[in-house]
């Protein structure tokens, strides 16, 4: 993406970063591309990012890069006065994309689970549900992960330098993990793997250090989860220890959260 | 996104607001409140959101909770998962391999290399300089952000190596690691951490020449000590009045403070007390534990006591605990043979149990009760923001005074400077603190 300038003139795209309830590891996957951070700062006009840098912005923004879940109602407000200011908007991370761990709590009666933490629940001002952003606005492009990928980070930044759409893979992490050579963890050691529903963009990392996979990078389009429980059943998996599998940081997607409420 | 709350200044009053503090993890605000030249209100507000952590966990396994209090913070998510294991593995009375237990230093000796260098050079470094970010920085020195991400990369490659990745890492589990590197693995690094050797002893040198506020007080300060190591995953908890419990007794000498001012859960001792954990903590406490090469270069600087008393130079007790973790990673690394198996075997009990260890930010204290089906039933997590909140409060309540007659920008600048010093986490504090948000919200 080359903005143009009222004159005409080509002007460096206006990123902002900005987060709702997250744990602040999706925007340091920016900051974690050591090697690339210079030059995304001399390509892309870095107008709002909290964590890295004193300078403000409310927008307009060209990109604006929004991790974590909407769950408070303020969050709920403040999504929508920055869709308004945002050309292209990008959720990044399973918080943003599904409604993260936290999101545990939409399977579950809030007000208790309020009630167990605070000793004064009344005063806490928090949504019933943790969602994704595209729960309540619309999103022009997602990044999944708990945490995102750097690499996947960066093809998205090239690939709108130059206007291109980004090549984000929709493969199993299954089938990567093949490629690799890897032991199978379901079929070889009798452990659950969330390996052959999740989608890849990790590099198959939990198989390849030696567990299964827990799913961070949340389900694949189609994925057949229903189809891998019955298998983790098959090799002694209780229904509670099934629903737990799923039941991580991305619990609130569909494909997942439907095993958790059949099962647990 | 800015969430200040509108206060009109009233006759004789001087407020200062900063509605979203940079250059910190998380999303907090300061308030600070001067009428007559005393300070009546000090807030390090914190409006991130909360996430009920300690109930998530409930119902859990133990490998379970140490793949989810990672995600408390993508910072310091190796400080969550050492916490963790090594709770549950003083309940389950589980010894791990001497290897391993060298290994998990040497993860911590990565999460403080990337911790320390993200925030000495990208977070706090410009206040030091007068720049907004190290993105300006880099304009005028651009070999000195360079060389700071190169040190943060080598960090980021140490946890990667025994993690797999460097934010969540996924390989700890009860007993040991799912996967150990092999010798060649680990000595593969060696050229990399010879260089963050040197890029720290640099960043020693690049300390000694700024300058910082003038600030002086006598702080409580808390650290874990070790009989022969500088501290990490063991040892026990003392302070510099005298302290000294077992590692997982926090709960004999420290409390959650329900009845302050502000109805804010802080952590305080029995007595009511503020103290002060992290860096500047650790250096003061354990100078006689750094690595010989760190003790060389906290001499070199010549600031022991600045450190100690003077919160705005925890940069320069990072940058001797960058030497450390450089040094140290690298003792470590050469006496490395890979254990026979990555991990032993444990058996669950029931029972309560509990462990610090130093998160870059200072001592993170988990307690755990696990029920008869070796799940979770109970869970407590006191971070180290947390913990450094009434401190921090204190500090600007005693600091305030002196830039009264600054311009009120220069001086809402040099109170924000004040709280990055402390390199605040917020995302990690938050479970606690947002009793508070919501109370000066009402």
């Amino acid at each position: 993406m080359m903005a143009t300038s009222r004159h005409g003139s080509a002007r460096r795209p206006r990123v902002g970063v900005v987060k709702f309830a997250s744990c602040d590891g999706c925007q340091l996957t920016l900051l974690d591309l050591e090697d690339q951070l210079l030059a995304i700062a001399e390509r892309f006009d870095i107008v709002e990012f909290a964590e890295a840098t004193s300078v403000r912005s409310h927008g307009p923004f060209d990109v604006l890069l929004v991790e974590g879940s909407i769950s408070t109602p303020e969050q709920a407000h403040e999504i929508v006065q920055l869709r308004r200011e945002a050309t292209m908007l990008v959720t990044i991370g399973a918080c943003a994309t599904a409604g993260g761990i936290q999101a545990l709590r939409n399977l579950a009666d809030h007000d208790a689970f309020n009630r167990s933490v605070y000793p004064q629940p009344q005063l806490i001002k928090s949504l019933a549900t943790s969602t994704p952003v595209s729960d309540h606005v619309a999103v022009d492009a997602e990044l999944y992960g708990c945490p995102i990928s750097g690499y996947q980070l960066l093809e998205l930044l090239t690939a709108l330098t130059t206007g291109r759409r980004p090549q984000l893979p929709d493969e199993a992490v299954c089938a990567l993990c093949k490629r690799l050579g890897n032991p199978c963890i379901l079929v070889a050691q009798g452990e659950p793997c969330l390996g052959p529903v999740t989608r890849t963009g990790c590099g198959a990392l939990c198989p390849s250090f030696g567990r299964g996979c827990y799913g961070c990078f949340g389900p694949r389009e189609a994925a057949n989860t229903t189809s891998l429980a019955a298998w983790f059943s098959a090799v002694g998996q209780t229904d509670e220890q099934i629903a737990r599998e799923f039941a991580k940081f991305n619990v609130n997607a569909p494909a997942f959260r439907r095993i958790v409420e059949a099962r647990r | 996104m800015t969430h200040g709350l509108a206060h009109g200044p009233e006759p004789g009053e001087h407020n200062f607001d900063v509605g979203q503090l940079t250059r910190v993890e998380g999303e907090g605000s300061l308030t600070l409140r001067v009428r007559d030249g005393a300070v009546v209100e000090a807030h390090l507000g914190i409006f991130e959101a909360p996430r009920y952590f300690e109930r998530l966990v409930v119902g859990r396994t133990p490998d379970e909770v140490i793949d989810i209090v990672a995600r408390i913070c993508g910072i310091c998510p190796v400080a969550y998962q050492m916490s963790a294991v090594h709770a549950f593995e003083a309940l389950f009375d589980v010894t791990v391999d001497p290897q391993v237990r060298a290994l998990r230093r040497l993860f911590y000796c990565g999460e403080w290399i990337e911790s320390h260098a993200l925030h000495v050079y990208l977070l706090h470094a410009p206040d030091f300089l007068g720049y907004p970010s190290a993105i300006e920085l880099a304009r005028d020195h651009r070999a000195v952000v360079e060389r700071a991400l190169t040190l943060k990369r080598t960090g980021n490659a140490l946890v990667a190596m025994l993690g797999a990745r460097p934010i969540h890492p996924l390989t700890v589990r009860v007993g040991g690691f799912s996967r150990v590197p092999t010798r060649d693995e680990l000595l593969a690094l060696r050229p990399a951490l010879d260089d963050a050797l040197a890029t720290a002893g640099a960043t020693v040198d690049f300390v000694a020449t700024l300058s910082a506020p003038e600030f002086e007080r006598d702080p409580r300060l808390v650290a874990l000590r070790h009989p022969d190591e500088y501290p990490t995953n063991d040892g026990r908890i003392v302070s510099n009045d005298g302290l000294d419990i077992p590692i997982g007794a926090w709960r004999e000498a420290f409390e959650e403070d329900q009845v302050s001012w502000s109805n804010a859960l802080q952590a305080r001792t029995h007595a009511g007390e503020v103290y002060l954990l992290g860096p500047s903590a650790r250096v003061t406490l354990n100078a006689d534990r750094l690595h010989p090469l760190a003790q060389q270069a906290l001499a070199r600087l010549g600031m022991a006591e600045r450190i100690r008393r003077n919160p705005y130079w925890s940069i320069a007790a990072r940058a001797v605990e960058l030497v450390h973790a450089t040094a140290e990673a690298i003792d470590i690394i050469a006496g490395y043979a890979r254990p026979d198996r990555p991990f032993v075997d444990w058996q669950s009990r029931p029972g309560a149990t509990g462990w610090a260890t130093e998160a870059p930010r200072g001592l993170l204290f988990h307690r755990y009760e696990i029920d008869e089906r070796g799940l979770i039933a109970a869970a407590q997590i006191v971070p180290p923001t947390s913990q450094n909140q009434a401190a921090i409060e204190a500090d600007l309540t005693a600091f305030a005074p002196s830039v009264l007659d600054l311009p009120h920008a220069e001086a809402t600048l040099r109170l924000e400077q004040l709280i990055r010093s402390y390199d605040p986490c917020i995302s990690c504090a938050t479970h606690f603190l947002d009793l508070r948000l919501e109370e000066t919200d009402r």
